[in-house]
């Protein structure tokens, strides 16, 4: 049995270690380590709780309204007050340019460089998708950065700029959108549909979203020009669907909340099961391989102690589980549980792997295009953005969202007026967790284990492709 | 230095980072920003986001520039340096290295030609300095605002200039590729940087300067809870008076700021910011904001308030405490006189 370490591992949010045993070529075990460690539970405590606001979002730069979005709603929960319709609206709009930007940066600058690599230049398609894909020089870039750019011009209107933002308050937004500026946000969505129809998809977006089954999928995507079916064509010729198979429980805290509850539902999701509900106070955090005092196991009680020498540990990232379970988080989970048809085909046909995580996230990218254009319309210009108010009550208090990564949830524990404890579990933390007392490894460490390495070792490209397939935030991770 | 391709070789390393520094440039440029880098001769040896290298080919790039086979025009740092615990720098290991990015950062810093601490965690320490600093977090050559830092108050990169400080939290994309490209012609000359190592050509306005809330400011109209649409500055917290930064005279994404998107200025470019408590609350001294414009007299102040206040027209008056425009501009009645 041979040990490779992997690190630095770029392209994904943050730097990240793997290191994998492998014995005749295949990986045996897999060690995933968060190797940052900032303190923002132990900044946060102590100050007031508003403070909050202003901190928790600089966790991460590239979910930073998501963070955002999560304090307020927990100091929501705290105030016991609801937010402005309109300020709801105004914050999923903004939320979804967000989540929309990162899935836009992860497929052109963090995944699809990966095919661009020496190694496959065997392939009749490498001169093409390097041409269009390699990192900082393919051609892509130049399409899809300046769509990106526009598109979080909508931070411009809504949030002042982005990232890191006050705009987002428990009660709603900070600043009311007059009719002008509807236009624009109105037109800001409506190019980010025309980039979307013209390059990713060659295809309506509805049309796109119509595609129900693995099947229909395949006959729409031959021939098709548009980065979406270059992707499905190198998906086939690599089979990303044989690899980075995940743990098989899915799980999202609901995303985009609206007056009529959410866009996307909250849920749990088993193979071979159906969507159940989601079992809150079965969250757990085990710290037996982090470097992390013991604490309470439930996030609403537990501190967070670095324990930098403590034996047997080897990440920063805590271990979350549902019910004791690693558990799957993401567009893919998010889309199986909302029932989105194409996802769940592929999802109940081949579980969590490196294919279908890409193509959920696309087909999300498609369904939230939409969603904006509804939500900017849905704005009743002459009334409040924000509710007001400043009791923030003692206790316990909880708020969840749905990152472009996955699950996020912040928990805060208010007490004379202070926050006396707060804890974040990410996405990340979720998805690249390390092993738990049970020494059952988290979703990554899972999905590594099987993998074919060959005769590249630590220079497998599988590796690369598993790894950024599920979108990782590593500042997030251990924060 | 020069090159043989003309190229500037850049290497972009990131610390106690939230990343958004590099969310933000990825903004720059009218077709995309690798165009840009590509338009003005830049070559990024390494960039944690963007390049294709990863795990023993970044370690190759690395050792090349500290072997000095590779010369490094520009070495730029996002995130603060987290040197804990006791002084180690293991709460922020560089992957698969074994070494801190603290420690890569002291061997890699006297390679380059230019030092640049990208946003104010790599400048000052930032945020992951606030509260107990639980990682002994500092910026590459400030403590908040003592100098000192990572890299010792002595440091002078190899053309002789200390670390320039892109402050900010996150910094206008503007202001890294502005300073990037006036390092790059020589025109960023150590008179160019205030005494906290901030290019003047951002450090040299207020974030007030251009605030579209103005004539509220002058009227002293203010609002009283977030979304309201008066100056920011008598309750809400905003310290744009006093911060420094072009941040009004700019479009961030395309037309915002801080203050035109209803929130109070933090102070992001300032040394310690992250030090404040309650951002969003003004802290007064028997009703009067402690934090006034710093060059001028209190007295002064007070009474150009109280004078300004008298003088506030109703329209002004009525307008800051709402988050619509209730009144608009025009006259208040009666014929155009003669």
């Amino acid at each position: 049995m041979t040990r490779i370490t992997i690190g630095p591992f770029n392209r994904v949010e943050g730097d990240l270690e793997v290191r994998l045993d492998v014995e005749e070529g295949h990986v045996v075990r897999a060690e995933v380590t968060a190797p940052l460690y900032r303190g923002f539970e132990q900044i946060l405590a102590g100050r007031p709780p508003l403070d909050a606001l202003v901190l928790a979002p600089r966790i991460c730069g590239i979910c930073s309204v998501s963070q955002s979005v999560a304090a307020a709603a927990a100091l929501r929960d705290a105030m016991g007050c609801e937010a402005a319709p309109n300020g709801l609206l105004a914050t999923n709009i903004a939320h979804a340019a967000e989540n929309a930007a990162d899935h836009l940066t992860h497929f052109y600058l963090f995944f699809m460089p990966d095919f661009a690599r020496e190694t496959y230049s065997a392939h009749d398609w490498y001169g093409a998708t390097s041409e269009r894909f390699a990192a900082v020089r393919g051609n892509a870039a130049r399409e899809a950065l300046p769509a990106r750019t526009r598109l979080l011009e909508t931070m411009g209107i809504i949030a002042g700029k982005w990232p890191h933002s006050l705009a987002f308050q428990p009660g709603g937004t900070t600043r009311a959108i007059d009719l002008g500026e509807r236009v624009r946000l109105l037109s800001i969505a409506t190019a980010f549909r025309s980039f979307l129809e013209r390059v990713v998809f060659a295809d309506s977006l509805e049309n796109v979203l119509a595609i129900a089954t693995a099947e229909e999928l395949d006959r729409w995507r031959d021939g098709r020009s548009g980065d979406f079916s270059w992707f499905l064509r190198l998906a086939d010729s690599l089979r990303l669907a044989d690899l980075g198979r995940g743990p098989g429980l899915l799980m999202s805290y609901g995303a985009y909340h609206g007056m009529n509850g959410e866009l996307f539902p909250r849920g749990i999701f088993a193979p071979r099961a159906t969507v159940e509900p989601l079992p809150l106070a079965q969250i757990t955090e085990d710290v037996s391989h982090a470097w992390m005092r013991e604490s309470s196991a439930d996030p609403a009680y537990s501190t967070t102690v670095p324990d930098p020498d403590k034996a047997q540990a080897y990440s920063w990232c805590k271990a979350p589980r549902l019910s004791g379970q690693p558990i799957e988080v993401g567009a893919i989970a998010r889309q199986t549980i909302a029932g989105q048809a194409l996802v769940a085909d592929l999802v109940s046909a081949s579980g969590s792997n490196v294919r279908n995580r890409v193509i959920a996230r696309l087909i999300e990218t498609a369904c939230i295009a939409l969603a904006m254009e509804q939500w900017i319309k849905a704005l009743r210009l002459s009334e409040p953005f924000c509710v007001n108010s400043r009791d923030i009550a003692d206790g316990a208090h909880v708020g969840l969202v749905e990152a472009a990564r996955g699950s996020l949830g912040h928990w805060v524990a208010v007490r004379g007026g202070k926050i006396e404890r707060y804890q974040i579990i990410a996405p990340t933390t979720w998805n690249f967790s390390p092993r738990d007392s049970l020494d059952v490894g988290g979703p990554l460490e899972q999905a590594l284990v099987g993998t074919d390495v060959g005769e590249a070792g630590p220079r497998a490209v599988a590796i690369q492709h598993i790894v950024r397939s599920f979108d990782p935030c590593m500042v997030c991770t251990a924060h | 230095m020069t090159r043989s391709d003309g190229m500037t070789n850049v290497l972009w390393l990131q610390g106690a980072s939230c990343g958004g520094c590099t969310m933000s440039i990825l903004e720059s440029g009218a077709s995309g920003w690798f165009d840009e880098l590509r338009q003005f001769g830049i070559n990024l040896l390494w960039h944690p986001s963007v390049s294709e290298q990863t795990g023993e080919e970044v370690v190759e790039v690395l050792e090349a520039v500290l072997d000095g086979e590779v010369p490094l025009d520009l070495l730029l740092l996002e995130g603060s340096i987290a040197r804990g615990p006791n002084h180690t720098g293991r709460f922020n290991m560089l992957a698969g290295t074994d070494r801190s990015v603290y420690r890569w950062m002291v061997d890699l810093a006297p390679r380059a030609d230019y030092v640049v601490a990208v946003g104010s965690c790599a400048a000052y320490g930032g945020v992951p300095a606030a509260g107990s600093n639980p990682t002994d977090a500092v910026g590459l050559q400030f403590e908040g605002s003592d100098a000192g830092g990572a890299l010792g108050a002595g440091f002078r990169s190899r053309l002789g200039l200390p670390v320039i400080n892109v402050a900010g939290c996150a910094p206008h994309p503007g202001w890294m590729m502005e300073t990037l490209l006036a390092l790059m012609s020589k025109d960023l000359s150590a008179t160019e940087l205030d005494a906290y190592g901030r290019p003047k050509f951002i450090a040299n306005h207020l974030a007030h300067h251009g605030c579209s809330r103005n004539e509220f400011y002058e009227f002293k109209a203010s609002a009283e809870s977030m979304s309201e649409r008066g100056c920011l500055m008598e309750h809400l917290g905003c310290k744009a008076t006093q911060a420094v930064g072009d941040c009004n005279q700019r479009s961030w994404n395309g037309g915002g700021s801080c203050t035109k998107g209803g929130y109070a200025c933090i102070a992001c470019t300032s040394p310690g910011f992250e030090g404040a408590q309650n951002f969003l609350e003004t802290a007064k001294l028997a009703g009067i904001p402690v934090g006034l414009p710093t060059d001028m007299p209190k007295a002064w102040f007070v009474a150009l308030a109280a004078l300004s206040k008298s003088a506030t027209p109703r329209r002004v008056r009525l307008n800051a405490t709402s988050d619509h425009v209730v009144v608009p501009p025009g006259r208040s009645g009666g014929k155009r006189s003669p």
